[in-house]
């Protein structure tokens, strides 16, 4: 028999029993589709997380007050409190260490907004002009916080989408006086919205000079330093740089410096591992499909006994009578496999339209080793089958009907 | 030399304790051309002779030849191309491929002596016109008449041009009528040289055959051949005897 003779042989084999076909194609789409959605689930976890910490700009570093970690990296660094203040005078000292482009002082606090008899509570955060282009935010209105000196408490704001929406509605809001806890601020723009951030929704802030806010909360401490390096190369030589600053400054170091690498590492490997998770449960199905496979293709050829039994008297060999069975079993289970991609992506499109911020896509090597997998279960389980085909006794086979 | 020689054939099946002696020291000879009905009872060994004779069971002793070649000792792919090629099978409830049609049914044996699809196109359709089959060429088994279906199935077992037609009750599921129609066309493939042997219970189907073997118990009973033979009885040379067991 020639190979294109046995593959339609075994698709007219296939195609023949529509039933037996549908229920097995069936089974192994549900395993394929289990594998492609339950791993778009998990990367899609994975990638909104990086991408939450993608969004602060790759070459980034954050400084933080405390020493909490001495390698590594845990989520307790990124909320822990304050042993020692770090300071306004910190951030602009550590502006003059080599490779460093930009600094950014974070000052925030929780206080209230009030405008024409509208008000609401909302995150103040202080910081400089540096921040915008730092975070890569965009204006909507106006323009973001002047370049001026970082102990200047200049009376102006800059409002997040949400607020601008919610305190001016259809008014314009540029040039106006808002009231900000026990201050008059002129609103100078108002942001892009972006939604994103780090535990905080720029949409949902109001942003004023990083001198302005400290003198609102009646502080002098920084909640968070971002420094960004001149390039990505260039990271880990800034970060040397600015604890030897910090250690000459503070007699020690008690801050903690976090690369964004560090951070991304560190989720990167937690949620791949729990994807790999996932998808190894549903790698489970697959296998009970493949046993499917095996009891369908053994039904298959108790069912067609006397088929195979006409087909050895008329010269087959036991060899391409194997070979028709073996791929007939992988014929459905690549039928099976295909069918489980579109309902797989079909889930995982479904996935997207429910929450949007979740990336799920199903990654690559996932759709590979789910089709990988359903193909090669597909044809172990049909060894058997396929061998008992091929060693069926003729005159037995042929007595049957 | 005999187109089959069988000599001191023996096959014992054992079902649980008991063995069966299906045939005992069958001896034959059968010449190329010739027309050869084998009788008998039920249990009678007739069909366990066919099948050995088509290669699809093997004797506990004695020895094949089949156009000179002991064909007892080759294994079981040399044995599959054997028949393939020089075998030619008929049975009773025809044995056609439900989900193929006539076409492809007649096609199955140079489908698997992998026969280009350009000459397998045309061989079929040449022999499916031999058989007054054309018109039916993409039907289904289930929608072919019985008297269609064997000549479907006919077509197939010859297609190949086997030196030995090998019969197992070719009418036993048809009408009269029917059964006449296909007992004239093996006939028509016995006098164009083929050999053909019909195992039957039939005495009328039997009796037209011009040599004649009736066994019992597993063993030839008689061996006689001339008289009320088929119909070109000049043609088939008489050579041979079976030796009684």
């Amino acid at each position: 028999m020639t190979p294109t003779d046995t593959l339609r042989f075994a698709t007219r084999a296939a195609t023949g029993y529509p039933l037996r076909t549908a229920l097995m194609i069936l089974a192994m789409s549900i395993g394929v589709a289990a594998v492609v959605v339950l791993t778009a689930l998990g990367d899609g976890a994975r990638r909104y997380v990086i991408d939450e910490f993608a969004a602060l700009g790759s070459n980034l570093v954050i400084v933080l007050p405390g020493r909490t970690e001495t390698g590594g990296v845990g989520l307790t660094s990124l909320i822990s409190t304050t042993p020692r203040d770090l300071t306004v005078q910190d951030a602009e000292a550590l502006r003059r260490a080599p490779f460093v482009r930009r600094v950014a002082p974070l000052s925030v606090g929780n206080s209230e907004i009030a405008f024409g008899g509208r008000l609401r509570d909302v995150m103040v955060l202080g910081t400089n002009a540096d921040f915008r282009e730092l975070r890569q935010f965009g204006m909507a209105q106006g323009r973001f916080l002047p370049a001026e000196d970082a102990t200047r408490a200049s009376a102006v704001a800059v409002l997040g989408a949400t607020i601008r929406a919610e305190m001016f509605g259809n008014e314009p809001a540029v040039g106006r006086m808002i009231r900000v806890g026990d201050r008059r601020l002129r609103v100078i723009g108002v942001m892009e919205q972006s939604g994103r951030g780090l535990g905080m929704n720029t949409d949902e802030l109001v942003i004023v000079p990083v001198a302005t806010a400290q003198a609102m909360f009646d502080t002098n401490t920084l909640f968070r330093i971002l420094v960004e390096a001149r390039s990505r190369d260039a990271l880990a030589p800034t970060v040397q740089h600015l604890e030897n600053i910090l250690l000459a400054r503070r007699g020690e170091l008690d801050v903690t410096l976090i690369t964004q690498d560090a951070v991304l590492g560190t989720f990167d490997r937690i949620l791949g591992t729990l994807t790999l998770g996932v998808a190894g449960i549903a790698a489970i199905s697959l296998a009970v499909a493949g046993v499917l496979v095996m009891n369908v293709m053994l039904v298959a050829v108790t069912q067609r006994t006397s088929e195979i039994g006409l087909l050895k008297a008329l010269g087959a060999t036991g060899g391409s009578i194997r070979l028709a069975f073996l791929t007939e079993a992988g014929l459905l289970s690549l039928a099976g496999a295909l069918a489980g991609l579109g309902l797989g992506h079909a889930g995982a499109w479904g996935l997207r339209l429910a929450f949007p911020d979740l990336p799920a896509w199903p990654p690559d090597w996932a759709v590979l080793a789910g089709i990988g997998t359903a193909l090669v279960t597909g044809i172990l389980f049909g060894v058997i089958p396929a061998r008992r085909a091929a060693r069926l006794d003729p005159i037995q086979a042929l007595a049957r009907h | 030399m005999a187109q089959i020689e069988l000599e001191g054939i023996e096959r014992i099946f054992r079902l649980g304790d008991s063995e069966v002696h299906a045939l005992r020291n069958v001896t034959l000879s059968i010449d190329a051309g010739e027309y050869m009905s084998v009788m008998g009872p039920s249990g009678s060994g007739k069909s366990t002779l066919l099948n050995l004779l088509g290669l699809l069971d093997r004797p506990n002793s004695g020895r094949y030849r089949l156009e000179g070649r002991d064909v007892t000792s080759l294994d079981a792919d040399e044995q599959a191309e054997v028949r393939r090629n020089r075998i030619g099978f008929i049975f009773q409830s025809f044995h056609l491929v439900p989900r193929l049609t006539a076409a492809e049914n007649i096609a199955l044996p140079l489908m698997l002596a992998g026969t280009p699809v350009a000459e397998r196109n045309e061989r079929v359709g040449r022999t499916l016109a031999d058989f007054g089959l054309a018109a039916r060429a993409h039907h289904r088994p289930d929608e072919l008449s019985g008297g269609q279906r064997q000549r479907v199935a006919i077509a197939r077992a010859t297609i190949l041009r086997p030196a030995v037609l090998l019969a197992d009750e070719p009418t036993g599921n048809l009408d009269r009528t029917t059964g006449q129609e296909v007992t004239g066309l093996l006939e028509d493939l016995n006098a164009k040289g083929m050999t053909l042997i019909v195992v039957t219970h039939d005495p009328v189907m039997g009796e037209r055959a011009r040599r004649r073997v009736l066994m019992e118990d597993g063993a030839i009973a008689s061996d006689t051949t001339g008289a009320h033979a088929g119909r070109n009885p000049e043609n088939v040379p008489v050579s041979g005897t079976g030796a009684d067991g």
